[in-house]
């Protein structure tokens, strides 16, 4: 229970204003832009806008300075933020087979057509702290090569040929949207898909990382994982038809894992999906794992007990921003509630003090 | 029929080069050609988002992946050409000036505008990306089998 106490005015006007002092640090060091975040720690600018739930890379860099790099609490700056912007409209569902890939690389096909591309990756990196960048940090000189031509097929496409791997029925009925209708449960997978894809990364890997434990019992094989940008494109009613009003860089990763076969499906390879924004590999593959672990009733899987099937469990618990405002709620003043607690303590402790002397 | 494909194909081609052109360039190329017409403004800038979906396994159903900003502006010039602008992230002035190269695109200057500020945007975007690609392609394996250990 809450109850309005005034009298705190002072204190936090102060408070913020010692906070933004402390967000400025040391003044003799230079301050930091929007800019030099949004190029430098773009990784962190990328994880903002997926948890964030909101393409803009600008916006991110800004919630991050102002939470002082406190990533969840610049999420929680964006998801305030997308509130109020109006809903233009929802694009096209993106292509991501002609994606412009940075990267591409697949574990189960060596000499996938299109090959494996490494992209900007810390992979093979030896994790030994690189004192240069804390002297000056220029990049050297990066390699060229003649550009791939043709499309980058997915990698996926060539088990569906031979049919070895679960089908994936297109389908254009509109989605639902967890932005727009409270989630309820049984959820579909485009509302999963949707609560994992804006889902904390770290929850999400903890989860996933399970499902590899033995927790659900999901040997997933990253059938293919691809970075890049896509174009983002809209039905526009003034016009009549669509056009492109955007471009994206997505992170995608398709997992193909090994299934006996169940009373309702033919032994073959069934499907795990993620999509993200940005350059966010890790958290697109624990997406494609959790997706895979949830999708246990409709594949005619035994449910094992495991947390990352458990639906419930997994959507109600994988928003930050739900979590952290639930969580840290209870610092706020609950003086009157505690109040009463104290008042019933003190009563059952009497209470059990006459008890004993009554029988003495 | 066809000429209305035709034209509806390029106007959809200019509009997403202008979507995805980054602000400040479009600015700039814009002032340079020093082109603004009379107009009127129908709709004013603003800014709000689009949700972006996705397919579940890239290839299957539809699903929700989130918003990105976006911002349209809509204009009318004396002789009554709309033109209509929506563009990537929150620049009001780019949307506006998107809007303005649409309806002069549908006039006798388009040619102008097409090689004042088309075709530099065009070629900037076309550059950026045979630069990432020609990176990428430098980072692509090519394996090479060392000898067998079967005997």
């Amino acid at each position: 229970m809450y109850v309005a106490v005034k009298g705190g005015e002072r204190a936090i006007d102060n408070a913020h204003a010692w906070l933004a002092e402390e967000r400025r640090g040391d003044p003799a060091v230079p301050e930091l832009s929007v800019a030099q975040i949004r190029e430098q720690m773009a990784l962190a600018v990328d994880r903002v806008m997926a948890e964030g739930s909101l393409y803009d890379p600008d916006l991110a860099a800004l919630a991050i300075k102002q939470a002082r790099g406190d990533l969840i609490e610049a999420i929680f700056l964006i998801r305030a933020y997308r509130t109020t912007l109006p809903r233009f409209g929802a694009s096209l569902p993106v292509d991501t087979g002609a994606m412009a890939c940075d990267r591409r690389v697949s574990a189960t096909f060596k000499d996938a057509p299109g090959g494996q591309v490494l992209g900007p990756t810390f992979d093979y990196t030896h994790r030994l702290l690189d004192f240069k960048l804390a002297a000056d940090g220029e990049a050297g000189q990066v390699a060229e090569a003649k550009p791939l031509q043709g499309p980058t097929p997915h990698i996926m496409g060539f088990l569906d040929r031979e049919n070895l791997i679960q089908p994936e029925p297109a389908g254009d009925t509109t989605p639902p949207d967890l932005t727009r209708a409270p989630l309820e449960l049984p959820a579909s997978r485009a509302l999963r898909l949707q609560a994992l894809t804006r889902a904390d990364e770290g929850f999400t890997l903890g989860m996933a990382y399970s499902t590899q434990r033995g927790y659900a019992r999901n040997h997933a094989f990253v059938a293919e994982l691809r970075i890049g940008t896509v174009a983002v494109e809209m039905d526009i009613p003034e016009l009549g038809f669509s056009i492109e009003i955007g471009e994206i860089t997505l992170t995608e990763c398709e997992t193909v894992n090994q299934f006996q076969g169940s009373k309702t499906q033919p032994p073959q390879f069934t499907r795990g999906y993620g999509l993200v924004f940005g350059m966010t590999e890790r958290k697109a593959i624990s997406m494609a794992l959790v997706d895979r672990a949830l999708r246990w009733a409709e594949l005619g899987e035994d449910d094992l007990g495991a947390p990352a099937q458990d639906e419930e469990f997994v959507l109600y618990h994988c928003d930050n921003i739900q979590a952290t405002g639930f969580l840290e709620h209870i610092k706020l003043p609950h003086y009157v509630d505690f109040q009463s607690e104290l008042e019933l303590i003190r009563k059952l402790r009497r209470d059990a003090q006459q008890v004993r002397e009554a029988a003495e | 029929m066809q000429a209305t494909d035709d034209s509806q194909a390029a106007r959809k081609a200019w509009l997403g080069l202008l979507a995805k052109a980054p602000g400040g360039e479009v600015a700039a190329l814009w002032s340079a050609a020093d082109m603004t017409p009379a107009h009127s403004v129908l709709r004013a800038p603003e800014i709000g988002a689009v949700m972006v979906r996705g397919r579940a396994g890239a290839v299957g159903a539809a699903f929700n992946l989130g918003e990105m900003s976006v911002t349209r502006a809509s204009i009318r010039l004396a002789d009554g050409t709309v033109g209509h602008g929506y563009v990537q992230g929150r620049d009001r002035t780019h949307a506006l000036q998107a809007a303005l190269i649409d309806a002069l695109m549908q006039t006798d200057v388009a040619g102008q505008v097409e090689s004042t500020v088309l075709a530099p945007l065009r070629a900037a975007a076309t550059d950026r990306k045979a630069t990432r690609a020609a990176k990428a392609a430098a980072t692509k394996v090519d394996f090479f089998t060392l000898v067998r250990g079967e005997d």
